[in-house]
């Protein structure tokens, strides 16, 4: 069985996908995202997750970027499946 | 047949960040760009002439932007430069590998409505992702010429150059209905004669503050997107958004990319059990290999010019003149034999992290680590750049966005060793007490700025949106590509600090030779004595705000015995106040520039209580 399931970007573990599908706060944050291709709808895959609490990494239509935690804390990704990724 | 057309006189180049604008700027230029900082503004643009046909064109390499419509510095003076009507035309630079991106800049472009071509830099790269481009389908859909280039390797130059007398204002593909009336209602009530309409016409709508006659019909205009529920300005964004897709759906295919060595790189460089020890290897290498560049480069320069310091000093003899002159001579050669060799393979292989793309990868393993000290991943470079020279520090904090954090990396970056300091801390403490004081000294600094960076990120807390980078693919540099960009930040380095060095030796002759060094020595032993050192270290302790190295090379000088006659503690005493105290006058300029005096003024008085205080602590824990 599979559910959709929103949670924020910077808890995307390392190879799960998922679509944007909202972000939280003023507009000067979501155009600063929307510049890069982060925007409602678009597709995206964790990476990697920087440590020390650093940036998350994700590809978004083929880019790698580099999103700052508290940034990507507010930024809700829908993932298809259980939990704990994929 | 068509008449020949006339050339633009002045082409500005537009494009979005690690689109390869500056390298498509060197490439027609041929790195003959001069500096100059857009006029109010600390933004720098590079401008250099072209020949074209029988014409010469000035070229303007505006700052990478995303969009032109943004509030950060590089927009805004990318914006305003267009704006003032001081470019004839605009060559936009597209990553083509990325064009889907690229043309969301391009949409903007055509609301301007300046003429326009389209340069799709970087064919190489999108055909490695697997994206084939009909030129000529996006050039009729555009109504602009529409040229391909490599620009790291010169391709396509000659083809972009000829197709400028065709530039051309952007045909903007239609926005949705409720958009379209929206941007129509309020360019209707915009006065007559405004020359950018639908450009100005978008900014009211995103939300800039309407002129009171204009306010009525903007609030119309917002009524009529009101039914989306969405700010105006991301309704807008998205209708370029969906445009841009759609001219990208009519003229790309997007085949199948190809997994290489970058991608699978980046699972190692980015990770964390091995991205750690690759950066200290990295770091570690850099250092290793400017020093044993920068001595071997030494060694084989001192020879020949002590031969030739010793013939000049025989030829100017011994007058005031004479003195004076030779004073500027010896200043010179410092700075030919000393700092060069140090700073020239430190701009080398920096600019080679730089062109491989390592420099963002280090940012974001910093990242984490760098807000502790109240900082972001892209501080990092600023701090790398330092450890060169901080005046190219202090002018890299304009990568940062808000200004709090470009006002804490200045202040944290000055206190960076630069090679001037280095030579410093090297020649008295590396040379006199061994290489492993020095390594305490660069361990103790690092400290002492993390604590610094502490500390002041809780007097000035982040109001900082977070960290937003592009992580650009690895890229192959280009020998000629890293020798250009290697010689153009080395000129601006020499050409600053030369004249410097030579004014400031030749006044210490000229002192010297007046004899009122002694007496300046005297008043500055408020400075000396509490830090137990010679009343003759005062004046090139003082001094050595002018150059960092020259204290050293005036120490030398001022001593009866030369350096010799100091003691271990006070050498480490003499080097540790050295390396806090007030950054050099070329730094302090830097900094006045980019933070305004004010601001200036407290590093300067921070960075020297700083100093007296840890001097007065090594003293205390050396008991000099």
């Amino acid at each position: 069985m599979s559910f959709d399931f929103d949670r924020p970007l910077a808890d995307l573990p390392p190879g799960a996908e998922g679509v944007l599908v909202r972000i939280h706060g003023g507009p000067g944050t979501a155009l600063r995202l929307r510049r890069l291709g982060l925007r409602p709808g678009a597709r995206v895959r964790a990476l990697a997750s920087g440590p020390f609490g650093g940036p998350v990494l994700v590809d978004v239509n083929g880019c790698r970027v580099a999103i700052g935690r508290g940034l990507a804390r507010r930024v809700l990704v829908r993932t298809n499946g259980s939990r704990d990724g994929g | 047949m068509e008449a020949e057309r006339a050339f633009p006189r002045r082409v500005a180049l537009v494009g979005q960040p690690n689109a390869g604008k500056s390298t498509l700027f060197n490439a027609i230029v041929g790195y003959r760009a001069v500096a100059a900082n857009f006029p109010g503004t600390t933004v720098e643009a590079l401008r250099g002439r072209a020949r074209a046909g029988r014409s010469s064109i000035e070229l303007v390499d505006l700052p990478g932007t995303y969009s032109l419509l943004g509030g950060d510095p590089a927009e805004r003076v990318a914006r305003e430069f267009l704006l003032a009507g001081e470019a004839d035309a605009v060559v936009h630079v597209a990553d083509a590998s990325r064009l889907d991106r690229s043309l969301e800049l391009t949409l903007e472009l055509a609301e301007l409505g300046l003429p326009a071509v389209l340069c799709l830099n970087m064919a190489d790269e999108a055909e490695h992702r697997g994206v084939r481009i009909d030129r000529e389908g996006l050039s009729s859909l555009l109504g602009v010429p529409v040229v391909v280039t490599v620009a790291s390797r010169g391709q396509g130059i000659p083809e972009l150059l000829a197709a400028l007398p065709h530039a051309r204002p952007i045909q903007r593909p239609p926005y949705p209905a409720d958009v379209e009336r929206a941007l129509r209602r309020v360019i209707s009530a915009l006065p007559p004669g405004e020359p950018f309409p639908v450009h100005r016409a978008a900014r009211l709508l995103a939300g800039e503050e309407p002129p009171g006659a204009l306010r009525p019909a903007v609030e119309e205009a917002w009524a009529e997107l009101a039914p989306r529920g969405e700010d105006p300005a991301l309704v807008l964004s998205d209708a370029r958004h969906a445009a841009a897709a759609r001219l990208f759906e009519a003229v790309a295919q997007v085949g199948k990319a190809r997994v290489g060595w970058r991608e699978r790189a980046d699972d190692l460089v980015m990770g964390p059990v091995l991205g750690y020890p690759l950066l200290l290897l990295v770091l570690l290498g850099l250092f290793a290999s400017v020093y044993g560049l920068g001595s071997a480069l030494e060694r084989l320069l001192a020879p020949g010019l002590d031969a030739l310091s010793g013939a000049v000093h025989q030829a100017l003899g011994t007058g005031l003149a004479g003195s004076l002159l030779r004073g500027a001579w010896d200043g010179l050669a410092a700075g030919v034999a000393v700092v060069l060799p140090y700073l020239a393979p430190f701009l080398l292989l920096l600019a080679f992290l730089e062109d491989v793309g390592y420099l963002p990868r280090a940012g974001f393993l910093l990242d984490g680590l760098m807000h502790r000290v109240g900082l972001h991943g892209k501080s990092v470079i600023p701090f790398l750049l330092g450890y060169g020279c901080t005046v190219p520090a202090v002018l890299a904090t304009r990568i940062l966005e808000e200004e709090r954090d470009r006002i804490l990396t200045a202040a944290l970056a000055v206190l960076v060793p630069c090679a001037g300091r280095t030579i410093v801390i090297l020649g008295l403490v590396g040379r006199y007490v061994g290489p492993w004081a020095a390594l305490l000294l660069y361990l103790g600094n690092l400290l002492v700025i993390a604590l610094a960076g502490w500390a002041l990120a809780r007097l000035v807390p982040s109001e900082s949106p977070g960290l937003v980078l592009e992580i650009p693919p690895y890229r192959l540099p280009r020998g000629r590509n890293l020798l250009g960009k290697t010689w153009l930040r080395l000129r601006g380095f020499v050409l600053l600090a030369w004249p410097l060095l030579a004014a400031s030796s030749a006044l210490l002759t000229l002192l010297e030779a007046l004899g009122w060094n002694q007496g300046l020595n005297l008043g500055l032993r408020f400075l000396t004595w509490p830090l137990g050192l010679p009343a003759e270290a005062g004046v090139p302790l003082v001094l050595g705000v002018l150059r960092k190295e020259l204290s050293l090379v005036m120490l030398a000088g001022a001593l009866p015995g030369g350096v010799g006659a100091l003691t271990v503690g006070q050498r480490v005493v003499f080097t540790v106040f050295v390396l806090f105290y007030v950054p050099c006058l070329a730094t302090v300029g830097a900094l006045g520039r980019e933070l305004g005096w004010r601001r200036t003024g407290l590093v300067v008085v921070g960075t020297t209580g700083l100093g007296l205080v840890l001097a007065l602590l090594v003293r205390g824990v050396l008991r000099v």
